[in-house]
């Protein structure tokens, strides 16, 4: 076989390999959305889940993750935003830097049952929390702070250096500089980064069946006093995700639909990721020109 | 002393901004220090109580098959043997790395030396959409698909190792590509013209030059889906069937370190036997995410360009 | 290359009022040492030349006498300005970043509008009221020779501005602080001849009101603009004159050579 050949059943395989995985996340999409879509009515939507009986809806699953995920960017943003700033404005060559690198590394590298152990462990039990939606923020919060802290880091980064002059030749703190010059430039990129995130989050599971609970009581939507227990707002009372009830739903659960409740939960958890995804796209790109002044 | 001698040599508002900056970022820091040391400190004093507090021997824990932590075995020790976890482990995350790893490496080659803009454009969204994937969808999609499927072809069950692996697969594909893809590109590009100003295939450069010059990268893009798949839970809990038995073959129920942690903490006493097991479980799995993390560190520091 | 004796240099005594001076400057990179034993008196009201082949330090230099090295290179030795010598690790360095200002080589407006990137270091050094703005505003963008072209869009993005209109709003920038003496480093090498030769003009009627140090590898650009010139050759100033002596009548061999075309 001369080399020419080689060099065309190489392409050939290549191809192949890329078709290949383009189909399976056509199948994998396609299977999500084709059998949940039909599934998903306003009914669905709106209301309670139902532990025995078929029927049930996914209302509070879904206003849960999108509290937990509100909450979890409130708690872990600005440690993020501090982090990343010094990372990326202060930090110099030194021991201190490594072990700082190096926490952010271990933090981002551990499974995440091993966070929600912890934060079981922590926050559920030492700290008499009980499963709460604090609680489960905070697991969140660990799992996310990685990813948020190297995207800013980043983002910060790209900045032209030239931007910290001006900003100093001006006679302002390295601190002014930092929070009022180079962090608007570096926020289509923070943006992006954190809409990303909030996706993983939305998605998580693991992280929370052991903080955040795996029960949804039924809560007042019209109760907006957070320390009562039944409003919907109190974060110290049980929450289980939407992620959380597809697990549940598929391993422990009785209730008769089980697969009709996956496939629909599944189907708009996706299209939730799917909007993140399009939404960080179109947002940073859109920043960016109105910062860039591009057209 | 004139007004601005004065401020030339008196701090300023400026000054106090500075250091209420660094002492707002030094706080983060701190906090993310602390809670690393945190996590740490508890799982490894937790899950080393075990074997201090209860007595049991690590080398029977390490090595032993039988896992029932409630009883004691004949001759009056705990009855906790970690190894079919250990082994189920490493199995599933072996098996889908090495699955895992040809596709994405072919996906890399594609993106950084077939086609420099079009292919990216296609693939990148791809690859972020897997990522973007929740581990629950597609453990709900192993259980509801490739479950029946091997059901069907090699009877039994259907949950198992087999089952696991090709969850886990899709799973660390993703991640694998992406780092590949980063450290294919990273290959400078007079690299290629060389090989191709020798008179190279195509082919004959990707695969004697930017390869070669590439596999510190590609081998850190294995680990990091390495580390994915042994930490992933739920997706594989789901399809795995969830029995602390040693693995007879691919298609028998089996338990993952993660898979039971997840089934079984909740249903244990908080400070008990059977419930320190489970903290010596996820001690296992901490210090494997260690270890992995220090030979990519490894790595990274004897492969640079 | 030819060898000149590094340690011999002729330095003309400043007779005016100085704006600034400096005593045995040393700049170290790590342990390498760029700058050399400077001592220069920088007269008031002036503008002073540093020319030299690059790698000749001019630009360390100039770094130094605001304090931009801080983070990246050790430096020894005193600046006096004001009779303080503000190279002290206690001197606040936001301070004199207000009285010496800086413009750099490639433009460097503030992802803002154009009226924001003037005002914004004001307002945050305590400069409230609307009408005190607007018109330090106005008075920097004609200081600059910028108003005309831009009066109408104050509100527009400065990066939709050509690179010169950049560089004359980085130096309208510059002067709103009011500051007594304007560092600037090639502040023309990224740009065309035309945008260059309205940014010469510019400084020299800014040099009414303030003191000027200009960095330039541009030899007719310094004999242009400059009153007095230094000549520095790695790392060691070697003369030091009026512009009209440094390209009439050097003193020294190796600023004969460079001035004349023959060097390196």
């Amino acid at each position: 076989m001369n080399a020419k050949k080689i060099d065309r059943i190489a392409s050939f395989i290549i191809y192949t390999i890329v078709a290949a995985v383009i189909l399976l996340l056509i199948a994998i999409l396609g299977y999500i959305l084709f059998n949940g879509v039909p599934d998903i009515s306003w009914h669905f939507l709106t209301s309670s889940a139902q532990s025995f009986s078929a029927g049930g809806g996914i209302r509070d699953q879904l206003f849960n993750s999108l509290y937990l995920l509100v909450l979890t960017i409130i708690v872990s943003l600005p440690i993020g935003l501090g982090a990343g700033i010094y990372l990326s404005e202060y930090a110099s060559d030194n021991w201190f830097t490594d072990l700082i690198r190096t926490s952010v590394e271990v933090l981002s590298s551990l499974p995440s049952v091993v966070v929600s152990l912890f934060g079981y462990l922590l926050f559920v039990i030492k700290l008499k929390l009980g499963f709460s939606i604090l609680s489960g923020a905070i697991a969140l919060t660990f799992f996310n702070l990685p990813l948020l802290t190297r995207n800013i880091e980043e983002s910060l980064h790209n900045v032209p250096n030239l931007q910290r002059e001006a900003g100093m030749s001006l006679g302002l703190s390295n601190w002014k500089t930092t929070t009022k010059i180079i962090l608007p430039a570096a926020l289509p990129g923070i943006l992006t980064g954190l809409i990303l995130s909030a996706g993983r989050i939305f998605g998580e599971a693991a992280a929370l069946i052991y903080t955040a609970g795996q029960s949804a009581p039924t809560v007042d939507y019209s109760n907006w006093n957070i320390f009562s227990t039944n409003s919907f707002l109190n974060p110290m009372r049980p929450a289980e995700t939407l992620a959380v009830h597809i697990w549940k739903v598929n391993t422990e659960s009785v209730t008769p639909d089980a697969n009709l409740i996956s496939s629909a939960s599944s189907a708009v958890l996706i299209i939730v990721i799917l909007l993140f995804n399009l939404g960080a796209r179109f947002l940073g790109n859109k920043l960016y020109k109105k910062i860039t002044a591009t057209k | 002393m004139d007004k601005i001698q004065k401020k030339l040599q008196t701090k300023s508002k400026a000054t106090f901004q500075d250091y209420f900056g660094k002492g707002i970022c030094y706080l983060c820091i701190g906090l993310i220090i602390l809670l690393v040391t945190c996590i740490l400190y508890f799982i490894a004093s937790k899950g080393l109580a075990t074997f201090t507090k209860d007595k049991v021997n690590v080398f029977d824990f390490l090595t032993k098959t039988n896992w029932n932590p409630g009883a004691l075995d004949n001759k009056g020790r705990p009855d906790i043997g970690a190894l079919p976890m250990i082994v189920t482990s490493f199995s599933v995350t072996l098996l889908a790395a090495l699955i895992a790893t040809p596709f994405a490496i072919g996906v890399a080659i594609f993106m950084s030396e077939f086609s420099s803009k079009n292919g990216s454009k296609i693939l990148q969204p791809v690859i972020e959409l897997l990522v973007g994937i929740p581990s629950v969808v597609y453990g709900f999609i192993g259980l509801s698909v490739i479950v029946p499927f091997i059901r069907r072809i090699f009877g039994g069950t259907g949950f198992g190792i087999f089952s696991g692996t090709l969850v886990l697969f899709v799973m660390i594909l993703p991640t694998i590509t992406s780092l590949s893809v980063d450290s294919l590109k990273s290959v400078p590009m007079y690299y290629r013209q060389a090989s191709l100003a020798l008179g190279a295939t195509r082919w004959q450069t990707i695969y004697k030059v930017v390869l070669r010059a590439a596999i510190p990268g590609l081998l850190t893009a294995i680990i990091f889906g390495i580390a994915r798949a042994f930490g992933e839970a739920l997706a594989v809990q789901m399809v795995i069937g969830n029995a602390a038995l040693m693995p007879k073959n691919l298609i028998s129920p089996a338990s993952t370190l993660t898979s039971k942690l997840t089934t079984d903490i909740g249903n244990t006493v908080m400070g008990t036997l059977p419930n320190n097991a489970l903290w010596s479980l996820a001690l296992i799995l901490l210090l494997m995410s260690l270890i992995l993390n220090l030979i990519v560190k490894f790595i990274g520091k004897r492969g640079r360009f | 290359m030819n060898e000149y004796n590094l340690n011999e240099s002729y330095i003309t005594d400043i007779k005016e009022k100085l704006a600034l001076s400096t005593q045995n400057v040393q700049v170290y990179y790590g342990k390498s040492q760029a700058i050399f034993d400077a001592n220069l008196n920088f007269p008031r009201y002036k503008i002073t030349a540093l020319i030299g082949a690059s790698g000749s330090g001019k630009s360390t230099f100039l770094r130094c006498l605001n304090r931009m090295n801080d983070k990246i290179a050790t430096v020894d030795g005193e600046i006096s300005y004001r009779g303080v010598n503000i190279n002290s690790p206690s001197t606040n360095v936001y301070e004199v970043r207000k009285h010496i200002g800086m413009v750099f080589q490639r433009p460097n407006p503030f992802a803002k509008s154009i009226s924001e990137n003037i005002t914004f270091a004001l307002k945050n050094a305590g400069m409230k009221k609307k009408q005190d703005l607007e018109e330090r505003l106005e008075q920097s963008l004609k200081g600059a020779a910028l108003w005309d072209e831009v009066k109408d869009d104050l509100d527009k993005s400065a990066l939709a501005l050509s690179g010169g209109q950049q560089q004359r709003l980085c130096i309208a920038r510059s002067i709103a602080m009011h500051p007594d003496i304007l560092l600037l480093d090639e502040p023309a090498s990224a740009l065309d001849p035309i945008s260059t030769s309205k940014i010469e003009e510019t400084l020299k009627n800014l040099s009414k009101d303030y003191s000027i140090i200009i960095v330039t590898h541009n030899l007719q650009q310094a004999s242009r603009i400059s009153d007095y010139t230094a000549f520095l050759h790695l790392g060691h100033v070697i003369e030091y004159n009026s512009t009209v002596n440094i390209f009439t009548n050097p003193q020294m061999q190796a600023t004969e050579d460079y001035v004349s075309g023959n060097f390196g």
